[in-house]
């Protein structure tokens, strides 16, 4: 590539656009200016959407990355624009989502003295990012970006930082870009070890209660086929976490449903009866597992994992196949035999009819008077006929939506998993509009979550993103409240919220929308949301008091997860 | 059960990545009873030796943390017994207690320590060995008055033959030419 003499600023922008870069996310200030100065010369090659708060840049970048699977990209100022991140840093750190955060810090020879907005962002995010760097001078900023983007994208994803002084910002140096393809230190995935996969198909030939668990780590390494043809092959039932939701059709036979806390009634209980698990890029999270002494007992162990230090982290393995999941997929489906499980799926099937039985119709399909959360889910879903971008707050609202809400194709499940972040939702939902324009993108948000970041509806409306933010009030910090009523004796201390006009906010803000409070007004409000041409808010006001069902108490085993109260 | 165990990283000298490491064990709780770096024998490599009283599970977890850090190449964790270490300890005394009697100088001699500098109001003696052994020279010596006592933090080789680095650094440039 040619060298040119171009300032640190220009150098930041044109490495994006060599990274491919097409959407920023940020808010500028003092310390960054020059850098969105020099952006000002590029709105044609990548645009910048300006968010209401840093929280919000960070989030929509999450948002973004989970459903086009490259990195999301922010920028924030030094001091409070940096600390503004971290939240949102911290979450793409444990859900391994990959970011590439850029901050403005203060000119090198101010560092350390206390200078206007000087935040020792780098120290402040070391636990929370994959790798961080401060830059000083503008000759590492090629370099320092392209390994930036190499870091966060690669092996095991996650969020990295960097904070460029100022006074790089200015310098002019010689441009030339290279991408990064390796770095000494760090290996991103191991080779699998056919050893390891033949051990592994052996036990998967022998078992007779198989059952396969499976996490985003399919979903990261774009192992969709293969994990539908060894599903297939082996005649396994699947499992999805909650981060694994989409990675397979709902529909296909052999999903068996969601793990965990609030999942489905068959995968836990199964999971305590299974004489094998398989594990697939997914890390035994304590909500999933419950209790871990009691946690799968009668099964063998093989765990498909990328990263190593997840290996025996929760649950001891009985074989470990280290690396890219596709990869080891493959493999593993050339070593296997062909297979069927038909009267092991039938107790899944005999669970799901319990299941309904006692919960799912009641709250998908009520025949009491007031509206619950799961019967809007049902609706939109079938409306966007499965096929919408689904992005969820926190509480209630994102286990019902995670429980009823069908999915057709991968990258379609946008949601705070392992930090379980409120306020996530709404700048989530621009972030997922903006990789995926031409698809639909249903916002499920509590009343709670909604007024965490609900300044972004500024941004949404400014930037014209068609999002549809169903927002299910039932004028609680509903989770919250749920635990209050089931193991602190109903004693609601400080869940109960007095709620503003949420129609009248979204209206002050320039969104269409409206409030629905009886069923006869349910299906055709969802459906003027979906109509509408641009953002929609839709209130739905649901019960009050209504709980999520099936849960497996805090501390309880899988096997002990309960239906009703 | 709890014991002592010697960490052994290896890494690329960046700055932050004191913090970087030790983060890790903050974040478990976990206490450093001694800390060493400095370059290893490959140029650039630095060494961190970090010596824990930890349950064995707990350290293999935190050193599978470690090994995650970008710019760590490896990290290894062995019991005392796989190891051979040692730590530096500076006495100074004053300079009349070697007068008064011979004692302290027998003491030095029996310790195999050494007398590093003399001068006529202090002096200072330096003894390596383990901690029990260096602790026990400083108790001796405190009986006719120790000025100041400083250890080191560990420093420790493996007893097996070859550096276990450069074998390890073999395998990871196979796996990274497996990369592209
Ligand atoms: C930032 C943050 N603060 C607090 C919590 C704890 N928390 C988890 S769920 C929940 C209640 C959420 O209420 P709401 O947004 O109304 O949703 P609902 O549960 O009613 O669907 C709270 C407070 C959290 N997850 N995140």
């Amino acid at each position: 590539m040619a060298i040119k003499r171009i300032t640190g600023s220009k150098a930041v922008i044109l490495s994006l656009l060599e990274e491919g870069v097409d959407t920023i996310f940020g808010y500028p200030g003092g310390a960054i200016m020059p850098i969105y100065d020099a952006l000002y010369d590029y709105d044609k090659q990548v645009s910048h959407i300006l968010t209401r708060h840093e929280q919000g840049a960070v989030h929509a970048a999450e948002g973004y990355a989970k459903v086009t699977g490259k990195a999301g990209v922010c920028f924030a100022t030094s001091g409070p624009g940096a600390t503004n991140l971290i939240t949102g840093i911290a979450d793409a750190m444990i859900d391994s989502i990959p970011l590439v955060c850029i901050t403005g810090q203060v000119a090198s020879p101010l560092l350390g003295t206390d200078a206007f907005q000087e935040s020792d962002v780098v120290g402040i995010s070391m636990p929370i990012t994959k790798w961080n760097y401060q830059i000083t001078n503008a000759d590492e900023i090629p370099d320092a970006i392209a390994k930036a983007f190499y870091i966060a994208q690669s092996g095991r994803p996650g969020p990295v930082l960097l904070d460029i002084a100022k006074d790089a910002q200015f310098q002019e140096i010689d441009f030339s870009y290279k991408k990064c393809k390796k770095i000494r230190s760090y290996i991103p995935e191991h080779q699998v070890d056919p050893f390891k996969v033949k051990a592994a198909a052996w036990l998967i030939d022998q078992a007779k209660k198989p059952l396969l668990l499976f996490g985003q780590g399919v979903i990261i390494a774009q192992a969709e086929a293969e994990l539908k043809a060894f599903v297939e092959k082996t005649g396994i039932p699947a499992a999805w976490t909650l981060l694994g939701l989409s990675a397979m059709p709902t529909d296909h036979p052999l999903n068996v449903g969601m793990l965990g806390m609030h999942g489905n009634y068959g995968p836990n209980i199964k999971t305590n009866e299974a004489d094998l698990i398989i594990a697939v890029g997914m890390r035994f999270d304590d909500r999933v597992t419950g209790k871990v002494s009691e946690y799968a007992k009668n099964a063998k162990i093989i765990h498909l994992e990328v990263d190593p230090a997840e290996i025996d982290k929760i649950i001891k393995t009985d074989v470990a196949v280290l690396g890219n999941a596709k990869k080891s997929l493959a493999m593993l489906i050339d070593n296997v035999k062909e297979n069927n499980h038909d009267a092991w799926i039938q107790e899944f099937r005999d669970c799901d009819q319990i299941e309904r039985e006692k919960v799912i119709d009641k709250d998908i399909r009520p025949d009491k008077v007031g509206l619950t959360m799961g019967e809007a889910v049902r609706i939109t879903s079938e409306k966007t006929k499965h096929n919408a971008v689904l992005v969820t707050d926190v509480g209630q609202q994102q286990m019902i939506a995670s429980r009823y809400f069908k999915f057709t194709q991968s990258k379609s499940n946008v949601t705070s998993g392992g930090l379980g972040t409120m306020g996530y939702a709404i700048p989530a939902a621009m972030g997922a509009q903006l990789g995926a324009k031409d698809r639909t993108v249903c916002c499920f948000v509590g009343d709670g979550g909604f007024q965490m970041t609900l300044q972004e509806l500024g941004t949404i409306v400014q930037n014209k993103l068609p999002v549809k933010i169903i927002l299910l009030n039932n004028n609680f910090l509903g989770m919250v409240r749920q635990w209050q009523q089931l193991f602190f004796e109903k004693r609601y201390s400080f869940t109960e919220l007095q709620n503003p006009d949420f129609i009248m906010i979204g209206k002050g803000f320039g969104m269409e929308g409206h409030q629905v409070t009886k069923r006869e007004e349910l299906e055709d409000g969802i459906q003027r949301m979906l109509d509408h041409d641009g953002p929609y808010l839709l209130e739905v006001v649901v019960e009050k008091e209504d709980n999520v069902f099936p849960m497996v108490p805090s501390g309880a085993s899988v096997s002990d997860i309960i239906l009703e109260a | 059960m709890r014991q002592e165990f010697i960490i052994t990283i290896y890494s690329e000298n960046h700055i932050g990545l004191l913090n970087r490491i030790t983060i890790n064990f903050t974040r478990r709780k976990m206490n450093i009873e001694s800390l060493t770096v400095s370059e290893s024998a490959i140029k650039g490599i630095s060494k961190f030796t970090i010596v824990v009283r930890e349950e064995e599970d707990r350290v293999k977890k935190v050193v599978g943390q470690l090994e995650k850090v970008v710019e760590v190449l490896k990290a290894f964790y062995h019991t005392n017994d796989e190891m051979v270490f040692q730590e530096i300890a500076l006495y100074k005394v004053q300079t009349d207690t070697l007068y008064d009697s011979d004692q302290v100088e027998r003491l030095v001699r029996k310790a195999g320590a050494r007398i590093l500098e003399i001068t006529r109001e202090y002096t200072v003696i330096e003894k390596t060995g383990h901690k029990e052994e260096t602790q026990e020279l400083f108790e001796a010596l405190n009986q006719f008055g120790v000025l100041q006592f400083i250890r080191s933090g560990r420093v420790a080789i493996t007893r097996d033959p070859i550096e276990r680095l450069s074998e390890f650094l073999m395998e990871r440039d196979n796996l990274l030419n497996q990369i592209d």
